[in-house]
């Protein structure tokens, strides 16, 4: 369980963040929503700690973020972040190897059992043929989905990605959220389409300026009434087949 | 699990087999060197002598005039040789992953720019005196100090000390102190000084013999190898980026300062001892990296061999070429080293 209480961040004088709590609950999904600038990503950062807010407090299992070392924080929170590893010539393998250091010791290599909790978590995102490839030489998507292996082999309590979906295919959109929900982890996705949301989400915390809009399970939150205003969007609800959807149109073309 | 799938078994295979194959190759090269000068000595007598000084066991017989030039003239300047080497090329490795450059190279943070300064005080206005025959060294170590000094405060003094911040510092503080450098030059009017000083810019071994210096050079670059192998992994997360660094359990802030302190004590040492030798520290880590690939705990090793090897040729090649004369040997490592990374980035982008 991940609860930050009072967060706040600014980039100049400008609040992003103000104020602000969240509750990610053990065994659910929760979904960050919100429009370009709303500060997802960076609430985001607050909760795993790339980002200090000067007020509240975050805590994980209990234990502020703060005080846990940087390798205990990194056992119980994997997270995806937006970096794509620019340069680096490292392998695939190598490079979701790279999850396993927290659970290593400094004098300690990587062992047989590290090697196939790496091999599983690169056939769970159907990355399995890529892991003796260079991962600069990999395509936006097959980066992303190297990346969430890395994640995954970090056996963390808690799973944070950001924009998951982002240069992947509809097929892996959903394959990956099929993936992260059927963990069981408790997990906060940071997502633009409100569609995937609907279907992958168990919370949703919609996020407008400076603070939370609305917050609650997925179907309180994705009602056209309290999107409009924020996205600035006509939206249409359907509930087809059991599944939540929502369609879009520009407000004045309805107006006209 | 018996299949190696991901191909790191191979990998460490094919990395015992080059340092083995490497670790060999910086003996016979050491052998060689030795033997080779204005007074010619085959390989087999050289390691004759070397053993019988290391252990006292009789192996043979020899001239004392060559125990002499082995002993005490051109052993101390090939181990020189490959410390320096060696120790250039892990810092090389160093500075790639702390600014995520691949053209980082040990001189980029002006550390050797002051050790210049400081060389520079010492020939020309008789700095450090008081240390006598260790005066110039001494001179060189404190400049060096001095200049990472500089570059830290300012990288820090803006909060966070990024790669960029780091880069930035580097730079305009190596500009600085080679200004400072050339007013030094300037300003004492002697061009026999000029000549010294310049002749030091371009780096030799020449003042290689058995004393303090030696040994705390060899102390340094050892250490230095062993903890940058042993944060293999952390250079490797870092070299990703600062963010993931993060998120797989490593400060990139904390840990890049405690890679800039080793790294300046480092350079500030093989300055002090060897002047500015160019282009090993940038080229050795993309060779190293080309034969066991991009995980440092590899690199760091491999690297270290790779340098020491070749900094001893190119000290050989500067020895023999103009002999009696000896070319700067950074004239030398520039000159192979330049086209060889034309080389390498033209293989980069194919």
């Amino acid at each position: 369980m991940i609860e930050a209480a009072g967060v706040t961040w600014r980039y100049g004088a400008d609040p992003v963040i103000d104020d602000v709590s969240v509750t990610a609950r053990p065994g659910r999904v929760l979904g960050l929503i919100g429009p370009n600038g709303s500060g997802k990503t960076t609430l985001l950062r607050l909760l795993y700690g790339a980002l200090r807010s000067a007020t509240g407090t975050v805590t994980v299992d209990g234990d502020t973020l703060t005080g846990l070392a940087p390798r205990e924080a990194a056992r119980r929170l994997a997270v995806v972040v937006q970096e794509n590893g620019g340069e680096t010539a490292l392998t695939v393998a190598e490079m979701v190897l790279l999850g396993r250091g927290p659970h290593l010791g400094t004098f300690q290599r990587t062992g047989p059992a590290d090697h196939e909790i790496a091999a599983r978590c690169l056939d769970r995102v159907g990355a399995s043929h890529l892991g003796a490839r260079a991962f600069a030489g990999l395509s936006g998507g097959e980066r992303q989905r190297v990346l969430i292996a890395r994640a995954l082999a970090q056996q963390a309590t808690h799973l944070l990605l950001d924009e998951p979906t982002n240069h992947l295919d509809i097929r892996y959109q959903h394959e990956i959220l099929r993936l992260v929900r059927g963990l069981g982890t408790c997990a906060v996705v940071v997502l633009h389409d409100l569609n995937l949301a609907a279907r992958y989400c168990d919370d949703l915390i919609l996020l407008g300026r400076g603070g939370v809009v609305a917050a609650g399970s997925t179907g309180d939150v994705l009602d056209p009434a309290v999107l409009e205003p924020v996205y600035g969007i006509g939206i249409r609800r359907l509930e087809l087949e059991g599944a939540l959807h929502l369609l879009f149109h520009p407000l004045e073309e309805r107006v006209a | 699990m018996s299949t190696d799938t991901l191909g790191v078994r191979a990998r460490r295979r094919s990395t015992v087999l080059w340092t083995t194959g490497l670790s060999a190759g910086l003996i016979v090269t050491g052998l060689i060197a030795v033997g080779t000068g204005a007074i010619a000595i085959d390989p087999a007598t050289v390691a004759r002598i070397v053993i019988h000084q290391l252990t006292g066991l009789d192996t043979g017989d020899w001239t004392p005039p060559q125990e002499a030039i082995v002993w005490q003239v051109r052993l101390p300047r090939v181990l020189l040789g490959m410390t320096v080497g060696a120790g250039l090329a892990i810092c090389g490795v160093a500075l790639q992953a702390m600014v995520r450059n691949v053209l980082a190279d040990p001189y980029l943070l002006g550390i050797n720019s002051g050790a210049s300064s400081g060389a520079a005080a010492a020939i020309l206005f008789g700095a450090g005196a008081g240390f006598g025959q260790y005066a110039l060294s001494t001179s060189a170590f404190l400049g060096a100090l001095g200049a990472s000094l500089l570059v830290f405060l300012i990288a820090r003094s803006g909060g966070r000390m990024t790669s960029i911040r780091l880069l930035l510092a580097g730079v305009a503080v190596g500009y600085a102190l080679y200004a400072t450098t050339s007013f030094l030059i300037f300003a004492s009017g002697s061009a026999e000084g000029a000549r010294s000083v310049m002749f030091w810019l371009l780096g030799s071994l020449g003042l290689a013999r058995w004393d303090p210096l030696m040994a705390v050079t060899a102390t340094v670059v050892a250490g230095a190898t062993l903890y940058l192998t042993v944060v293999g992994r952390r250079l490797d997360v870092l070299a990703v980026g600062d963010e993931t660094a993060h998120t797989l359990g490593v400060s990139p802030d904390r840990f890049r300062l405690r890679l800039l302190v080793v790294v300046s004590l480092a350079v500030g040492v093989l300055v002090s001892a060897s002047g500015s030798i160019g282009f090993v520290g940038l080229v050795v880590p993309h060779l190293a990296r080309r034969i066991v690939g991009a995980a440092h705990v590899r690199v760091v090793p491999v690297s270290a061999l790779l340098g020491a090897i070749l900094l001893v040729w190119a000290d050989v090649i500067a020895r023999v070429l103009l002999a009696p004369q000896e070319i700067p040997i950074g004239i030398i490592t520039s000159l192979l080293g330049a086209p060889f990374l034309l080389i390498l980035i033209r293989r980069l982008h194919a």
